[in-house]
C-alpha cells in the first residue's frame, strides 16, 4: 500500500478511561492504516476496542495520544465545530439499531446529512430518490420507520449513510439486529457501496459470516490487531 | 448560515414532532403554566375592570369639591354657604335660564345583603338634587322611572341590583327606621354609580337627621380648562380652602390604592405559582433531552452542530409554554372576563365591576409563560447541546 493509497492512518494511537479513579486502557501505541477502496471486518470479544476504534475513525471520539490523518489531514485536533463539519463531508454512520428520526419518514431522515450542505430544496430531492434507490426503497420514501421491517430500517440507514458521498462507511454491527436473510441483504448492500461506489467501508461484528463479506478482517484482542485476510 | 437554518430548522421539527411520545409530561407542563397565567390574568382582570369602573366614572368637565384633604365623599363636609361661593364661582357652566349647573350632595352609607353569600354590606346612598343625574354621563333609566322630589323613593344602579337582594323594581327596604320604595333602576355605562342607590336630597337629609349638611358638590365647568379658573378661584377665597379636581381626578385617586392593592397580591402569587410551574418545565425538557438522548447524538455524529441542539430544546420548552400562556389567556377569557364582583372602595362602599380582560393584559400573561418556558428550557438545552456523542449513542 503507497501511502498516496493510504486514506486513513492511525500512528502510536493510546485511548485510555478513568473510571472511578482507575484508568483504563484501551489501545496503547495502535497503529493502522485504510487504504481506499478498502472494505474492512473487525471482529474481536466484547470490550476489545472495536467500537472505540470506529468513534475514533470516525471523528465522535478523540485519542488520548497519537494522531489520526484523514486523507493527508490531521484531524484529532481539530476544534468540535470543524470536526462536525469534517464529519458531514467525509463519514457516513451505520448504527447497529438504525438510530433513525421516528417522527420523520424514510425520506426526511435520508435527507439530514444534505442539510448540512449548499445544496438547494430540488437537489436534495433528486439525491435523496437516488439514494433510496441504491437500497431498493424508493418506493417507500414517505413511509415512518415504524411502518419497515428492521432490514427495511437499515437500509434507510444506509442510504441516509450514503446520500452525501462521504469517502468512508462506519458500520457498528449493521447486522447485529437482523436475522440472517435480511443480514445477507445489507451485507450484499455494503458489498456493492465497496465495489461498485469506491465506498471504503470499516464493518464492526461479530458474525463470521458478515465478516466473508469484506476485502480483510482485522482480529482485534486487549487492543491489539492480528490481521488474516479472507479475501482471497 | 443557511445550513445552520436548516439544521435548526430540522432539529425543532424532529422536537416537536416528538412531542406525542411525551405527551402526558408534556400536558403537564401546558397546564402548569396555563394555571400560573390564569392566576395572574385573574388578578390583572380584576385590577382592570376595577380601574374602569371606577375611572370610567369621571368627565374632564365635571368638577368635584370636597371639604380640604378630604380622600372620599364619606368624610367630606361643605356648609351651604361655601355651596352658594361655588355656584358664583368662575368657570361653573349655567343653563339656559342662567342657573349654575351645580348639585349638592349628600353621600351615606346603608346596608345591603350580598346575593351570593347572604353576607352585609355597605352600600352607597346619595341624596342628590334635581341636577344630580344631567352631571353624570351615560345615565339612562333601565327600568321604572326616576324618584318624585320629596318622596320616601329610590332608584338603583343595575349593578347594585345585579349583586345585591331586595332591590327589585316595586320592592320596598329599609335603612335605619325608614322604609323606602325602589321606583327605578338606572345604567351609568358600567361606571362605579350603577353601584349607587339614588334619593331626594332633602329627604335623605331629612329622615338621617343630616338637614343643611352636604358632602361633596358637583359643578358642570365651561369647559376641561375651567378647572384653573375654579381652583384658583377657591385658593384665594379663604372662606372656601376645599379640594378641587375634575371627576376624572378623583376617580382616578379613588382607583390607585385598591387596583395597587391587587396587582400586588397578583403579580407576587404569580411568580410564586411560576416557580413551581418551572420545576415542572425543567423536569419535563430534562425528560425530553433524556428520551432524545441517542437522537441528538446520531444527528450530532452525522455532523449536525451543538447550537441546533441547543436551539431545538429551547423551541420546545418555548412552544409548550406558549401553549400554556394561550390556554391560560383563554381559560382566563371563557371563565373570567364579564364576571360581576363588588369590593370595598375608598369611600368604605361596594364598588361593582366586571372583571376586564384586554389584549394587552392577556400579552402578559403570555411573556410570563415565555419566560418560564425561557428558563425551563435553558439548561436542559445547554444538557443537550453539551452531550457527549459517544455516550449519547450508547444511550
Amino acid at each position: 500500500m503507497t501511502s498516496d493509497d493510504v486514506l486513513v492512518r492511525l500512528t502510536a494511537v493510546d485511548k485510555r478511561f478513568t473510571k472511578s479513579k482507575e484508568t483504563i486502557t484501551i489501545f496503547e501505541k495502535l497503529d493502522l492504516a485504510i487504504a481506499s477502496g478498502d472494505f474492512i471486518a473487525v471482529m474481536g470479544p466484547s470490550g476489545s476496542g472495536k467500537t472505540t476504534l470506529l468513534n475514533l475513525l470516525g471523528g465522535i471520539d478523540r485519542p488520548s495520544a497519537g494522531e489520526i490523518r484523514f486523507a493527508g489531514e490531521r484531524i484529532d485536533g481539530l476544534p468540535e465545530s470543524r470536526l462536525a463539519h469534517w464529519r458531514a463531508g467525509h463519514i457516513g454512520f451505520i448504527f447497529q439499531f438504525y438510530n433513525l428520526m421516528p417522527m420523520l419518514t424514510a425520506a426526511q431522515n435520508v435527507e439530514l446529512p444534505l442539510l448540512l450542505t449548499s445544496l438547494g430544496g430540488k437537489d436534495r430531492r433528486r439525491r435523496v430518490e437516488a439514494a433510496l434507490a441504491v437500497v431498493n426503497l424508493a418506493d417507500r420514501a414517505r413511509h415512518y420507520p415504524r411502518e419497515m421491517s428492521g432490514g427495511q430500517q437499515q437500509r434507510v440507514a444506509i442510504a441516509r449513510a450514503v446520500v452525501a458521498d462521504p469517502g468512508l462507511l462506519l458500520c457498528d454491527e449493521p447486522t447485529g439486529d437482523l436475522d440472517r436473510s435480511n443480514a445477507d441483504e445489507i451485507l450484499e448492500v455494503l458489498r456493492l457501496l465497496n465495489r461498485e461506489m469506491g465506498k471504503t467501508i470499516v464493518m464492526v461484528t461479530h458474525d463470521p459470516a458478515a465478516a466473508k463479506y469484506a476485502k480483510r478482517t482485522l482480529h482485534l484482542d486487549k487492543g491489539r490487531f492480528s490481521e488474516r485476510d479472507l479475501a482471497a | 448560515m443557511r445550513s445552520l437554518l436548516l439544521q435548526i430548522a430540522a432539529t425543532i421539527k424532529i422536537n416537536l414532532k416528538s412531542l406525542p411520545q411525551r405527551f402526558w409530561l408534556s400536558l403537564s407542563t401546558v397546564v402548569a403554566v396555563g394555571l400560573v397565567v390564569v392566576v395572574l390574568l385573574s388578578f390583572l382582570a380584576m385590577a382592570n375592570g376595577f380601574r374602569q369602573a371606577v375611572k370610567g366614572s369621571g368627565s374632564e368637565d365635571i368638577a368635584i369639591v370636597l371639604r380640604g384633604g378630604s380622600r372620599s365623599e364619606l368624610n367630606s363636609t361643605i356648609s351651604r354657604d361655601q355651596i352658594r361661593l361655588i355656584e358664583e364661582a368662575p368657570g361653573v357652566a349655567r343653563n339656559a335660564e342662567g342657573k349654575p349647573l351645580v348639585s349638592a350632595e349628600l353621600y351615606l352609607v346603608v346596608d345591603g345583603l350580598k346575593r351570593a353569600t347572604g353576607t352585609k354590606a355597605n352600600l352607597p346612598l346619595r341624596g342628590i338634587g334635581p341636577m344630580g343625574a344631567a352631571l353624570r354621563k351615560s345615565i339612562t333609566l333601565a327600568q321604572g322611572r326616576m324618584f318624585e322630589p320629596g318622596s320616601n323613593e329610590i332608584v338603583v344602579g343595575k349593578g347594585l341590583l345585579a349583586e345585591y337582594r331586595g332591590f327589585e323594581l316595586g320592592s320596598t327596604v329599609k335603612f335605619g327606621t325608614t322604609r323606602w320604595t325602589v321606583v327605578g333602576v338606572f345604567e351609568a355605562g358600567g361606571s362605579v354609580f350603577e353601584s349607587e342607590i339614588w334619593a331626594d336630597l332633602p329627604v335623605v337629609q331629612s329622615l338621617f337627621n343630616r338637614t343643611n349638611f352636604f358632602q361633596t358638590v358637583r359643578a358642570r365647568l365651561t369647559g376641561p380648562q375651567a378647572i384653573a379658573a375654579l381652583k384658583r378661584y377657591n385658593d384665594e377665597d379663604p372662606r372656601l380652602k376645599l379640594d378641587v379636581k375634575t371627576e376624572n381626578e378623583y376617580f382616578a385617586d379613588q382607583s390607585s390604592n385598591t387596583t395597587d392593592l391587587i396587582q400586588k397580591l397578583g403579580w407576587p402569587l404569580a411568580i410564586a405559582m411560576a416557580f413551581g410551574a418551572l420545576a415542572g418545565a425543567l423536569n419535563t425538557m430534562y425528560s425530553s433531552v433524556a428520551a432524545r438522548t441517542v437522537e441528538i447524538a446520531t444527528l450530532r455524529a452525522i455532523g449536525f452542530g451543538a447550537f441546533p441542539a441547543f436551539v431545538g430544546t429551547l423551541v420546545e420548552s418555548l412552544v409548550l409554554s406558549a401553549l400554556g400562556g394561550v390556554l391560560g389567556a383563554g381559560a382566563t377569557f371563557v371563565f373570567f372576563h364579564g364576571l360581576t364582583a363588588s369590593t370595598l372602595g375608598e369611600s368604605f362602599t361596594q364598588v361593582v365591576f366586571s372583571f376586564t380582560l384586554t389584549p394587552a393584559l392577556a400579552l402578559q400573561g403570555i411573556v410570563l409563560a415565555l419566560v418560564v418556558g425561557l428558563v425551563g428550557g435553558l439548561f436542559p438545552a445547554i444538557r443537550a447541546a453539551r452531550l457527549p456523542i459517544v455516550a449519547g449513542l450508547q444511550g
